[in-house]
C-alpha cells in the first residue's frame, strides 16, 4: 500500500492542483497491472492483512486466521500442483492415453480422512480462543453502547459520563456527492468522529452492546471485537488495549442509509490521563447545568 | 409408454401430491420455528430472554455466595420517555427475592403506552434469573407528563453456575404507539 | 393444482406452434428451457449493471455518482436478481434442457405446470424492478432483509415480499416437476446409480429447494403481517425477536447457497469427464458427497451470525458443523482431480470454464473454510472478505459452470458449433477480469473495509480501484458471450454432429444435434 493517504499515487484521477511534480500514472498502473503483491507488500501496515491487533485476544484471532492461511496454502500447494502437473502432462496434445480407471478406496478413504485430522487439529485452538472471548468477567470498567441511525451512543456505567459520537465535522463536510473537497485532503477521511470513546490502558473494558433502532454492529479491528448491536437486546464484549493509541473501526451491520457513515474511534489513555478525562466531562457537566 | 422404467413406483399425480404436500408442510415448518425457537431460546437461555410471565419460586437463599445484579436501561427510537434504574446494581445472595426500582417519565404531552423488554446477559444467567413480578409482564399506559416507578421482584437462582459472578439485565422502553397503528 | 402428467397428453404435432403462441403456450421441455435461459441472460445483465453502478460509485472514494440510498437499493437488488433471477432460473432452464434427455425420458413430467413456473418469473421480477421507481425506492435493505432495518422500507416493501412469494413459487414448481421427472421419466434400465452426475445433483437441489423456498417465504410473509397485519414475530415491542429472523432466514439461506452450487458441481463433473476423455471418477461417491453437503447445509446457518450474540455451545456447534462440510466438497474436488489424472486432455471452451472453475472455486473454498473458524470470522464478518468469498463461490463457481454448461450443449441446442475462437477469448478475459475484481476484496476486507457502503477511507482506494476495473471488464467480457450465443443460435458456424464432442458419454449425444423439438418418445435401451 502507498505510505500515507496523501500519496501522490492516489490523485491521478483528481484535478491538477494536487498533482505536482509526480509520477502518479506509471506508479498506478503498476499498481493495477501488475501489481498488487509486489508493490504493495513492502508498505503493508495493515493494509494486505488482518490486523494483529493492540490486545491478547486480538494477537490470538490473528494467529488462528494466520494459521488457517497457511494450511490453506499448504493444502492448495498439494491440490493445484497436482492438478497442474496433470493439465501439462495428460494432455492429448502431447499424445497422453486416456487410463480407464474410476474407483480407487484407498485414495478415496485417505483424502476423506486427512481433511477430517486437519479439521479436528484447527478446532481445537479456535474453541479455546472462543471460550477466552467469551469470559467478561471482573471488568475494570463497563460502558453500554447504543446504536443509533447514525451514531453511537457511550455511557461509562457508574461514572457519570455519556455522550454521543458522530461522524466528525471534516469528513462529513467532505462525503457529500457534490462537496467540492478532495477526501484525500480529509484526515481519516470517514474513520474520525467528533468525541471518540476513552479508556485506560490495560484496564478490563466490558462493553454492553444495544441498539436504540435497527441492527448496528459495533467494529473496532485492533481491538478484534465486532458485536451486533440488536434493539431490545443487550450484547456482551470485552477487551484490554495493552498500547494507548487511537483505534478506529466502524458500524459493521446494515443500518440504512448512512450505514457508512458511523464510524468508531477510540481513544486508549494511560490510566491518569482516563482519570481526568472523567472529571473534565464532570466539569463539563456542572458548567452546563450552571449555565441553565 | 409401452416400455415403463421398472423402477417407477409412485404415479406422477401422486408423486406431485406428496411433494406439494411437503412443500406446504415446510411452509408450516418456517411458522412452527417461531415456537420451537421460544422453547429453544428458553431451554438453553439462547438470546438472554428470561422468563415473560410471573414464575412462582420458592426462596432458598445461599447465604454464602453474592452476586452483582446490574441493571440497564435503554429507551427505543425516541420513544418519549426518561428510564433509568434507581439504582445501578446491586449485591445479592442467589435463592433470596429482592425488588429492584426503575423510574419512568412520560415526556410528551399525551397519553402513551409504554412495554418494556427485558434482556440478559451472559446469555447463561438468563434462565436462572427468575421474575415473580415485572413491570415488563404487561404494558404500561403512562398519562401526560407522568412519572412514576416501576418494580420488578426477583430471584436469582441458586442453581446459577458458579463461574457467573455478574447478571446485568437490561430494559428497553418501546412506544407501543407503533404496534397499535398497525392494529 | 392440476396434476397433468405426461402421459395423459399427446403430441400429435411433431413442430413448434408458431409465433408468440409458441413461447407463450409452450409445454414442450426444450422450449421452456430456452426461456429460462434467455430470462437467465436478460436478468444477469439487469443484475450485472447494479453491479457496474455499485464499483462505479466504489472506483473511488468519495461519492461521485450516486447517494447512499441508491447505492443500497443497488446492492440489495442486484443481490435479488443475481439470487433468483440469474443464477436459479439458468440451472432450472439447463435442467430443463438437459435432463429429459439425460434419462431417456420423452419430457418433463408435467409439462404444463412447467409453462406456468417460467411465465410467473418475469410477472415476480417485473415487481421488484417496479420497486425501483416507487416512492422511497427499491428495497434498501439488503437481500437478508433484516428487520427492524426492512421494515423501514418505503412503498416498495410489499412488493418485495409479493415478489419473493411469486419466486418462491416458481422455484417450488420446477422443482416439484424435476424431481417427479427423474423418479418418473428415465428410460427402462437407467437406475438411480447410472444417472449422470448433473441430473444427480439436480434431484437433490430440488429436494433442497422443497424444503427451504416455503420457509423464505414463511419468513417474509411474517415480516408482512408484522408491518401491516398486527402480528409481531419480529418486533421486541411486542414480544417478538428480531434476531430469530435471522435464524429462520439462514436455515433457508444456507441451504439456498448450496441449491445454486450443487448443479454447477453436476456440470462440471459432465464436462470434464469428456474432455478428459476418461470416466468420471468415483461416480457413487460424489453422489454420496453431494448428499452429505445437502444434509449438513441444514444444521450450519448459524456461522452467519457468529456477531449476533450467541452462547458460547452455540458458537461451538455451528463452527465445527461448518467445518465438517469441508469434508464432502474435498472429496468432491479430489475426484475431480482424479478424474483428469492420467487423463488425455484438450481445452476446448467448456473445458476451460470447468477448470476454472476447479480452481477458483476451490480459493472460494479456503476462504469459506477460514470463515468457519469463529474467532476468525468475526474480523471477516460482513467485511470485504466476505465479499470475495461468496463472489468466489458465485461467479466463477456457479456463472462459471453455467457457462461451461452453455459452451458444452451449445451445439447440441442449436446445431452448431459455437466460434471456438471467440470462445476462448471470452473465457480469458472472464477468468482475467473475474480475479482482477474480486480477488483484492479480500485484502480490502482483511484490511478493515466493511460490506455494504458507498464511501470508505482513502487508504482502501487502490484495492478498490482495481477491483472497479475488473468489474467493467467483466461486465463488457459478457457482451462477447451473447454474441457468441447469437451467431450460434442462428446456425450460423460448423455444422454439429450428434455426438459434437470426442465420444463423450450421455444419451443427450445420441440424438441429433440440433435435437429434435421431441426426443426419446420412445424409449433408448440402455447399455451396461
Amino acid at each position: 500500500m502507498l505510505k500515507s493517504n496523501r500519496d501522490p499515487g492516489y490523485r491521478f484521477l483528481y484535478p491538477k492542483q494536487y498533482r505536482q511534480g509526480e509520477l502518479p500514472m506509471i506508479r498506478k498502473l503498476c499498481l493495477i497491472t501488475l501489481g498488487l503483491l509486489g508493490t504493495s507488500v513492502a508498505h503493508a501496515d495493515w493494509a494486505l492483512n488482518m490486523t494483529k491487533g493492540v490486545t491478547e485476544l486480538s494477537a490470538e484471532t490473528y494467529d488462528l486466521h494466520m494459521l488457517i492461511f497457511y494450511v490453506c496454502c499448504a493444502i492448495a500447494v498439494v491440490v493445484f500442483g497436482i492438478m497442474i502437473f496433470s493439465l501439462v502432462q495428460h494432455r492429448k496434445s502431447k499424445g497422453a492415453v486416456a487410463a480407464t480407471f474410476s474407483h480407487n478406496t484407498t485414495a478415496e478413504v485417505i483424502w476423506t480422512a486427512i481433511p477430517v485430522v486437519i479439521l479436528i487439529l484447527m478446532a481445537v485452538p479456535s474453541a479455546e480462543t472462543m471460550v477466552r472471548l467469551e469470559d467478561s468477567r471482573d471488568p475494570d470498567l463497563t460502558v453500554v453502547i447504543t446504536g443509533y441511525q447514525w451514531k453511537w451512543h457511550y455511557a461509562y456505567q457508574g461514572k457519570d459520563v455519556e455522550f454521543y459520537s458522530t461522524l466528525a465535522r471534516e469528513s462529513n463536510d467532505a462525503r457529500g456527492k457534490d462537496s467540492g473537497i478532495d477526501v484525500f485532503s480529509v484526515d481519516n477521511y470517514l474513520l474520525d468522529v467528533d468525541r471518540p470513546l476513552v479508556v485506560p490502558r490495560g484496564a478490563k473494558v466490558r462493553l454492553l452492546i444495544t441498539s436504540n433502532d435497527v441492527v448496528h454492529a459495533w467494529w473496532v479491528p485492533k481491538l478484534a471485537i465486532k458485536k451486533d448491536a440488536v434493539p431490545g437486546y443487550l450484547n456482551e464484549a470485552w477487551f484490554r488495549a495493552e498500547e494507548s493509541g487511537v483505534y478506529r473501526g466502524q458500524c459493521a451491520e446494515l443500518c440504512g442509509k448512512d450505514h457508512g457513515y458511523m464510524p468508531i474511534v477510540v481513544k486508549v489513555v494511560e490510566p491518569e490521563e482516563f482519570l481526568a478525562f472523567v472529571a473534565s466531562e464532570h466539569d463539563e457537566k456542572a458548567r452546563v447545568a450552571s449555565a441553565n | 409408454m409401452e416400455k415403463k422404467n421398472p423402477d417407477v413406483e409412485i404415479g406422477t399425480a401422486t408423486f406431485t401430491r406428496r411433494l406439494l404436500l411437503l412443500a406446504v408442510a415446510m411452509f408450516g415448518f418456517g411458522y412452527l420455528l417461531v415456537p420451537l425457537y421460544s422453547v429453544f431460546c428458553e431451554l438453553t437461555g439462547f438470546g438472554g430472554k428470561p422468563n415473560e410471565t410471573a414464575a412462582t419460586v420458592v426462596e432458598n437463599i445461599d447465604e454464602n455466595r453474592l452476586v452483582k445484579v446490574e441493571f440497564v436501561t435503554t429507551v427505543n427510537e425516541y420513544a418519549p420517555w426518561e428510564f433509568s434504574a434507581a439504582v445501578a446494581d446491586m449485591e445479592v445472595h442467589p435463592g433470596k427475592l429482592y425488588k429492584a426500582t426503575f423510574r419512568a417519565r412520560n415526556l410528551s404531552h399525551e397519553t402513551k403506552v409504554a412495554q418494556a423488554v427485558p434482556s440478559i446477559v451472559p446469555v447463561q444467567a438468563a434462565k436462572y434469573f427468575r421474575k415473580t413480578e415485572c413491570f415488563c409482564f404487561t404494558q404500561q399506559a403512562f398519562s401526560p407528563d407522568e412519572a412514576r416507578d416501576l418494580e420488578v421482584q426477583f430471584i436469582v437462582d441458586s442453581n446459577l453456575p458458579s463461574y457467573v459472578d455478574t447478571v446485568t439485565l437490561s430494559y428497553t422502553f418501546f412506544d407501543t404507539a407503533r404496534l397499535a397503528q398497525n392494529n | 393444482m392440476s396434476s397433468t402428467t405426461h402421459s395423459a397428453e399427446h403430441h400429435d404435432d411433431h413442430g413448434p406452434a408458431k409465433g408468440i403462441k409458441r413461447w407463450l403456450f409452450t409445454t414442450n421441455h426444450k422450449d421452456i428451457g430456452t426461456l429460462y435461459l434467455i430470462f437467465s441472460l436478460t436478468m444477469f445483465f439487469i443484475g450485472g449493471s447494479m453491479a457496474l453502478v455499485i464499483r462505479s460509485e466504489l472506483m473511488m472514494p468519495g461519492l461521485q455518482f450516486v447517494h447512499p440510498e441508491f447505492f443500497n437499493q443497488m446492492t440489495t437488488m442486484h443481490a435479488l436478481i443475481m439470487v433468483f433471477g440469474a443464477v436459479m432460473p439458468a440451472f432450472v432452464g439447463l435442467a430443463n434442457w438437459m435432463i429429459p434427455m439425460m434419462i431417456g425420458g420423452p419430457d418433463m413430467a408435467l409439462p404444463r405446470m412447467n409453462n406456468w413456473s417460467f411465465w410467473i418469473l418475469p410477472i415476480a421480477f417485473g415487481i421488484l424492478l417496479s420497486t425501483l421507481f416507487m416512492n422511497g425506492g427499491a428495497p434498501a435493505g439488503g437481500w437478508t432483509m433484516y428487520p427492524p432495518l426492512v421494515l423501514q422500507t418505503g412503498n416498495a416493501f410489499p412488493f418485495l415480499v409479493f415478489s419473493v412469494h411469486l419466486m418462491g413459487i416458481s422455484s417450488i414448481m420446477g422443482a416439484i416437476n424435476i424431481i417427479v421427472t427423474i423418479m418418473n421419466m428415465r428410460a427402462p434400465g437407467m437406475s438411480l446409480l447410472k444417472m449422470p452426475m448433473f441430473v444427480w445433483t439436480w434431484l437433490i437441489t430440488a429436494y433442497l429447494l422443497i424444503a427451504v423456498m416455503p420457509v423464505l417465504a414463511g419468513a417474509v410473509t411474517m415480516l408482512l403481517t408484522d408491518q401491516f397485519f398486527g402480528t409481531s414475530f419480529f418486533l421486541a415491542a411486542g414480544g417478538g425477536d428480531p434476531v430469530m429472523f435471522q435464524h429462520i432466514f439462514w436455515f433457508f439461506g444456507h441451504p439456498e447457497v448450496y441449491i445454486m452450487i450443487l448443479p454447477a458441481f453436476g456440470v462440471v463433473s459432465e464436462i470434464i469427464p469428456t474432455f478428459a476423455r476418461k470416466p468420471l471418477f468415483g461416480h457413487d461417491s460424489m453422489v454420496y458427497a453431494a448428499s452429505s453437503i445437502a444434509f449438513l447445509s441444514f444444521i450450519v446457518w448459524a456461522h452467519h451470525m457468529f456477531t449476533v450474540g450467541m452462547p458460547l455451545t452455540g458458537q461451538l456447534f455451528f463452527m465445527f458443523s461448518t467445518m465438517l462440510i469441508a469434508v464432502p466438497t474435498g472429496v468432491k474436488v479430489f475426484n475431480w482431480m482424479a478424474t483428469m489424472w492420467k487423463g488425455s486432455m484438450s481445452f476446448e471452451t467448456p473445458m476451460l470454464f470447468s477448470l476454472a472453475f476447479l480452481f477458483l472455486f476451490t480459493i472460494g473454498g479456503f476462504s469459506g473454510l477460514m470463515l468457519a473458524i469463529a474467532p476468525a470470522d468475526v474480523q471477516y464478518h460482513d467485511t470485504y472478505f466476505v465479499v470475495a468469498h461468496f463472489h468466489y463461490v458465485l461467479v466463477p463457481g456457479s456463472v462459471f459452470g453455467i457457462m461451461a454448461a452453455a459452451y458444452y450443449w451449445l451445439p447440441k441446442w442449436t446445431g452448431v458449433m459455437y466460434d471456438e475462437k471467440l470462445g476462448k477469448i471470452h473465457f480469458w478475459a472472464s477468468a482475467i477480469f473475474v480475479n482482477l475484481t474480486f480477488f483484492p476484496m479480500h485484502f480490502l476486507g482483511l484490511a478493515g473495509m466493511p460490506r455494504r457502503i458507498p464511501d470508505y477511507s482513502t487508504q482502501f482506494a487502490d484495492f478498490n480501484m482495481m477491483a472497479s476495473i475488473g468489474a467493467i471488464g467483466f461486465g463488457l467480457s459478457q457482451l462477447l458471450f451473447v454474441y457468441i450465443i447469437i451467431k450460434a443460435a442462428r446456425g450460423n458456424g460448423v455444422k454439429a454432429t450428434a455426438e459434437v464432442w470426442d465420444n463423450p458419454r450421455g444419451l443427450e449425444w445420441t440424438v441429433p444435434s440440433p435435437a429434435p423439438y421431441h426426443t426419446f418418445e420412445n424409449p433408448p435401451t440402455i447399455k451396461e
